[in-house]
């Protein structure tokens, strides 16, 4: 064999492998939600969905045992959750750890010589989890209407949930008269591997950056929105879009992705969902920097955030939509102000 | 004949390499020529000698400024890394300046490179259109070519250069990079509402799918008759009513209407050239004259209505109470 047909041999073998290790085969499961036409459908690799059936069940539930005076008159410093009953208090506990440190056990979170004590970082925030799980279910009714979430549906069994984020400062790079960091072109995974701003997080699900680029009117009136923010944009629906398992017609009718009248419900959910993230993200996890110790904060010393796939997990409805909060009423009492 | 069903040239025919029709300049060319077995496979065998010129030489340097600068860009972002270099080159850019700096000339670092990229590059682009025009003259030739290459020079200078201006923002130019840049066309579409509802930009995917269309009927067909020799001009000559004519009516017979030898190249180069022509147009058009491609539509009845499948919704931002 000549030299060159080897050569052109082997680059033929890479651009297979590339393309096998790229794309799915055929056949794809195609399910059409739209009207015909309008390519509203979502297609799923048949080959895969058994794999992620597995990896979406929930975890056996213990049956309710509401017996017992409330908590709080039984044990110490139960700031939360001190109205539950005992019977109803043991069980949650119990639930906790088999969805969130179910190697470490109660050590993970107590002082096992003295349970109430507050000597344990992830206790302090644990008990803030508790109560943004129930300000969840009771305030956001309007993303995860009565399904609900529990410590479950972001942990899966691990004391830190897989999928969280911290503000991205990038790669190493060199500076000076070397143009500066535009925050994208890099292979960023938390947006399908697109070359997109690997960060939309900071700017949208922290802080409250206006998403809507798409102009309002057929002729321009004055719409100043650049086609690097509608990049940024782009960047935070392909992190939507990832994160559920979906296209962007599970929405958009991409004729017009800023119609709402063409839109499908699910974009109204998507719209609190983003709204819900951000409330979480300032309201309940950057109020716990402090209380992290360094090894848990990101490159930037930032706290963990959640984004849509810390519940949502490649699944357009976490734990394919089990109502899981119904069977832990205490995870839904509404919250205190 | 066998040889003609393959998809390469089998039949290499080979004497002392030809320097060519003896026209002006033709001394001013480098090397004497060689043959390489690889080459006539995919076209003719001999290779060289060649002409660069002044606007040639000019061209390669401005051209190697350009790439040297994006190149030199893209290996900073990942810190001088080599490996990474290669591993992420297909993500790697260097941005236009952000839309604060309007069409004001930004530090290096905050654009200026692209700036000068920019320059570079289209100054290389328009020194190798005068090579393509003056080399066509030196042979006597029509300047088709040169004219061809204009008008995707054109739809170059709209997207980096025309349209930015007229929007007053550098920021609205394409970055230098490979998925950079496909992301910024989407995001184009994106921002303006949709570019499948511009007419411009429907003109010129049909002149793109129609190009390809015509190309391959008009290779498809020298190929079918190269078996009379219909590929080569002397037997085209002498074999009329074997090669050249059983083609024209082959197509006479299945669709009634045959180009000529002539005319099929005018209707290949017009629809060729008019694929970034009008796409051109479009791209210049968007953001300064109309701002949403389907609202425009809908305004004028290119866009019909749907029927709805989903219960009505409406966006939650417009309710009251709503959060932020």
């Amino acid at each position: 064999m000549s030299f060159p047909i080897r050569i052109a041999l082997g680059l033929i073998a890479v651009v297979v492998v590339a393309l096998a290790l790229t794309f799915d085969h055929p056949p794809i499961e195609v399910f059409q939600r739209g009207y015909r036409g309008l390519a509203m459908v979502e297609n799923y690799n048949p080959r895969r969905l058994a794999a992620v059936e597995a990896a979406n069940q929930t975890p056996a539930i213990l049956p309710q045992i509401h017996a017992g005076p409330p908590a709080s008159t039984v044990y110490k410093n139960v700031k939360v959750l001190g109205d539950v009953d005992v019977g109803e208090f043991t069980r949650l506990m119990a639930s906790i750890t088999t969805w969130v440190a179910p190697q470490q056990g109660c050590a993970y979170c107590h002082d096992v010589n003295n349970m109430a004590a507050d000597t344990v970082y992830t206790k302090i925030v644990s008990r803030r989890m508790i109560e943004m799980v129930r300000h969840v279910n009771a305030d956001w009714k309007t993303h995860v209407a009565t399904t609900g979430v529990t410590c479950y549906t972001c942990h899966r069994g691990q004391p830190v949930p897989e999928y969280i984020w911290f503000t991205n400062p990038g790669q190493p790079r060199a500076i000076g008269a070397a143009f500066t960091n535009t925050g994208m072109a890099m292979p960023a995974p938390q947006i399908g591997d697109t070359a997109l701003p690997y960060d939309p997080f900071t700017p949208f699900l922290e802080q409250a950056n206006e998403i809507r680029v798409e102009a309002p009117t057929a002729l321009p009136q004055g719409d100043r929105q650049s086609i690097k923010q509608t990049e940024w944009t782009y960047a935070l629906m392909m992190h939507v879009s990832q994160s559920l398992g979906v296209n962007c017609t599970f929405c958009h009718n991409s004729r017009s992705f800023r119609d709402w009248d063409q839109s499908t419900p699910q974009r109204v959910s998507a719209w609190y969902g983003i709204r819900m993230v951000r409330d979480l993200n300032t309201q309940y996890l950057d109020p716990l920097k402090s209380t992290f110790p360094a090894a848990r904060l990101g490159p930037l010393g930032d706290n963990a955030k959640v984004n849509c796939a810390t519940c949502h997990q490649g699944v357009y409805k976490p734990l394919f939509g089990k109502a899981v909060a119904a069977d832990f009423p205490e995870l839904s009492a509404a919250v205190k102000p | 004949m066998s040889q003609y069903q393959n998809i390469f040239t089998r039949v290499q025919v080979r004497g002392p390499a030809y320097p060519g029709v003896n026209v002006l300049q033709a001394s001013n060319r480098i090397g004497k020529g060689y043959f390489s077995h690889l080459l006539g496979i995919i076209g003719d065998a001999q290779l060289g000698p060649i002409y660069l010129g002044g606007t040639g030489i000019a061209s390669l340097i401005f051209g190697f400024f350009a790439i040297e600068i994006i190149g030199l860009n893209m290996w900073a972002s990942v810190n001088w890394s080599p490996i990474q270099f290669v591993r992420q080159l297909p993500w790697l850019a260097l941005e236009p300046p952000s839309p604060a700096w309007g069409l004001h000339i930004p530090p290096l670092n905050q654009g200026g490179w692209w700036l000068m990229a920019g320059f570079f590059l289209t100054t290389s682009i328009l020194l190798w259109w005068v090579r393509m025009y003056r080399r066509a003259r030196a042979l006597g030739l029509g300047t088709h070519a040169a004219w061809a290459f204009a008008a995707a020079i054109w739809l170059y200078l709209v997207l980096g250069f025309i349209r930015p201006v007229l929007m007053g923002s550098w920021g609205e130019a394409v970055p230098f990079g490979i998925f950079p840049h496909l992301d910024w066309t989407a995001a184009f579409s994106l921002r303006y509402g949709n570019l499948f509802y511009c007419p411009f930009h429907m003109l010129s995917i049909a002149f793109l799918y129609g190009a390809t269309m015509l190309f391959a009927m008009h290779g498809a067909t020298v190929l079918a008759i190269s078996r009379f020799g219909g590929e080569r001009e002397v037997d085209q000559v002498i074999d009329r009513g074997t090669a050249y004519e059983r083609g024209a009516l082959f197509w006479r017979w299945t669709m009634g209407f045959n180009a000529t030898a002539e005319s099929i190249h005018r209707w290949a180069w017009w629809f060729a050239v008019l694929c970034p022509l009008v796409g051109g147009i479009g791209i210049l058009l968007t953001g300064t004259v109309v701002d949403n491609w389907y609202l425009w539509g809908v305004k004028h009845g290119i866009a019909p209505p749907y029927p709805d499948l989903f219960p009505h919704v409406v966006d939650p931002a417009t309710l009251p109470g709503a959060p932020k």
